[in-house]
């Protein structure tokens, strides 16, 4: 039963036809379009390495299904950027060692994009890790993902450039 | 993940049509769902996808003053919504409580109401479960059983509903607007859940095509907004399901209890209101002791389904922990850690 819907992936319209409606998000993502920035960790919604924004709210990837997205706007690690300027969220992590081998990374990014655009006023430390808890690190990063969290709420306020 | 058909749904109507044909199930967040078709433990021969009804999407306050909860809003909305906040802040606290942020943007009301156990034997698709078919018995009675009922289980289920949402909606007396072929239909929280019996495993009272359309959180329930709490105990800080929580809702005046509201989670296959201990509670002083009495009442029929004794204790700590907390009064703002017995110092505001 192919199936066709319409996704816009950062900005850029993007006409998929599935051949069933099994694909998820992320096997679209990484597969169909070649955006391999977005990660499969667990791909069960356990580990946050898939988050991406879908109509602008952070979610797993991994569990959404393509066929029910039909005219989403999806934001992924690859939209972050402008041009050569890193988002000031990527330039935190940079700056802060928020990552060892970096795989879980992107995830991370887009949620902690996706938490200051949730977050009413400024975040406490507690309050950023509370809301960071849907994105596991295995290398343990945790103290520097933290900071960059922070760092990046600061330069956020401050008008929004790296 | 085995094929399937796949229909979106542009009103109720069809959705029900589409929907009342054996083997088809409704996709909405697609968190539970997805994962457990996924794994093969649910194989749909047809989803109806039902996330484009915009009638569903609205929360409304009714003409008798009660909340009407579309039941595709999202959990990290409802959360958010300042009625709740206002009126129902230990509905927030437990929205917030559970999963992570990612999830509570996808997941929906009705599916937080309908999703499935996370019993590990029910999740592995080798497994003897009678939730995958009756009859075939359950592996988790002889298996890896710690986190398993204490109450209203039989040896055909011991698995417990994994919601934290449901459980204050269950200590309130929320009801469900449920929507099928036969017709409208409106039903405590408490009758959508069936327990197992003596050979047969939990489940709802849903027929196959009828659709949660919303969920009503009475009027009455807001006397108790300065005074309700939901404390959950977890294996980890965050994003962990309850190992047992426990809503609390009080009326308080002079010191003593006017109403008393509660309910547990995590030790039966439904939240598990206890109207004995509320009823212990009622007119009685708001002290420890009349909340350990009620705690004990609460748990007095419970026991244990494997290795699992300490969850009777562990849910009357809690209990009397929610009691506590809810006499002392609703926080001015959410926790940093919602549901959480663990509070950091001057974390009281933002």
């Amino acid at each position: 039963m192919a199936l066709r819907i319409s996704l816009t992936i950062n900005g850029t319209p993007h006409p998929v036809e599935l051949e069933d409606a099994r694909p998820t998000l992320l096997d679209v993502l990484r597969e169909r379009i070649g955006l391999t920035g977005t990660k499969k960790g667990c791909d069960r919604g356990q580990c946050g390495a898939c988050t991406v924004l879908i109509d602008g709210r952070r979610m797993n990837s991994c569990l959404a299904l393509a066929a029910s997205l039909d005219g989403a706007s999806i934001t992924t690690i690859e939209g972050l950027a402008d041009g050569e300027t890193l988002h000031p969220v990527q330039a935190a992590f940079i700056e802060n060692d928020g990552f060892q081998c970096g795989y879980c990374t992107p995830g991370q990014i887009m949620s902690a994009v996706g938490l200051l655009a949730e977050a009413g006023g400024e975040l406490s430390a507690e309050r950023i890790r509370e809301g960071m808890s849907g994105n596991l690190c295995r290398c343990g990063a945790y103290a520097g993902i933290q900071d960059a969290v922070l760092d990046a709420q600061t330069r956020l306020a401050k008008g929004g450039k790296s | 993940m085995k094929a399937f058909d796949f229909e979106r749904a542009a009103t109720i109507d069809a959705a029900i049509r589409s929907a009342s044909e054996p083997g088809a199930a409704y996709h909405a967040g697609g968190t539970n769902l997805l994962d457990l078709m996924k794994v093969g433990v649910r194989t749909p021969e047809k989803l109806v996808d039902i996330t484009q009804i915009e009638a569903l999407k609205s929360v409304s306050i009714e003409a008798d003053g009660s909340l009407r909860i579309g039941a595709l809003v999202r959990n990290s909305d409802l959360a958010r919504h300042a009625d709740i906040a206002r009126s129902y802040p230990a509905v927030a606290e437990a929205l917030l409580s559970g999963a992570s942020a990612q999830l509570r943007n996808a997941a929906t009301v009705g599916g937080n109401l309908m999703q499935q156990t996370r019993c590990a034997y029910f999740y592995d698709p080798n497994s003897a479960c009678n939730l995958h078919q009756a009859g075939q018995g359950c592996d988790a009675l002889e298996g890896e059983n710690s986190k398993h009922a204490v109450l209203g289980w039989t040896r055909a289920c011991i698995a417990t509903h994994p919601s934290d949402f449901c459980v204050p909606l269950a200590a309130m007396g929320a009801s469900v607007e449920a929507v099928g072929p036969g017709g409208t239909r409106t039903i405590t929280l408490d009758e959508l859940y069936t327990l197992p019996g003596e050979d047969s495993p939990p489940g709802t009272s849903l027929a196959q095509g009828d659709l949660i359309t919303a969920v009503i959180l009475p009027a009455h329930a807001k006397t108790f907004a300065g005074h309700a709490r939901y404390i959950k105990l977890r294996d980890r800080t965050s994003y962990a399901f309850a190992i047992v929580s426990a809503a609390a809702m009080l009326d308080i005046g002079d010191g003593r209890i006017k109403d008393a509201r509660i309910a547990l989670g995590g030790v039966a296959a439904k939240p598990w209101r206890s109207r004995k201990a509320e009823t212990l509670l009622n007119g009685a002083e708001a002290t420890d002791a009349a909340f350990r009495k009620a705690a004990d009442a609460a748990l007095a029929d419970a026991s244990p389904s494997g290795d699992n004794d300490y969850k009777i204790e562990l849910a009357r700590r809690i209990l009397v922990r929610a009691l506590k907390a809810a006499a002392a009064g609703t926080p001015p703002v959410m926790p940093a850690l919602p549901g959480s017995v663990f509070q950091p110092e001057g974390e009281t505001s933002r």
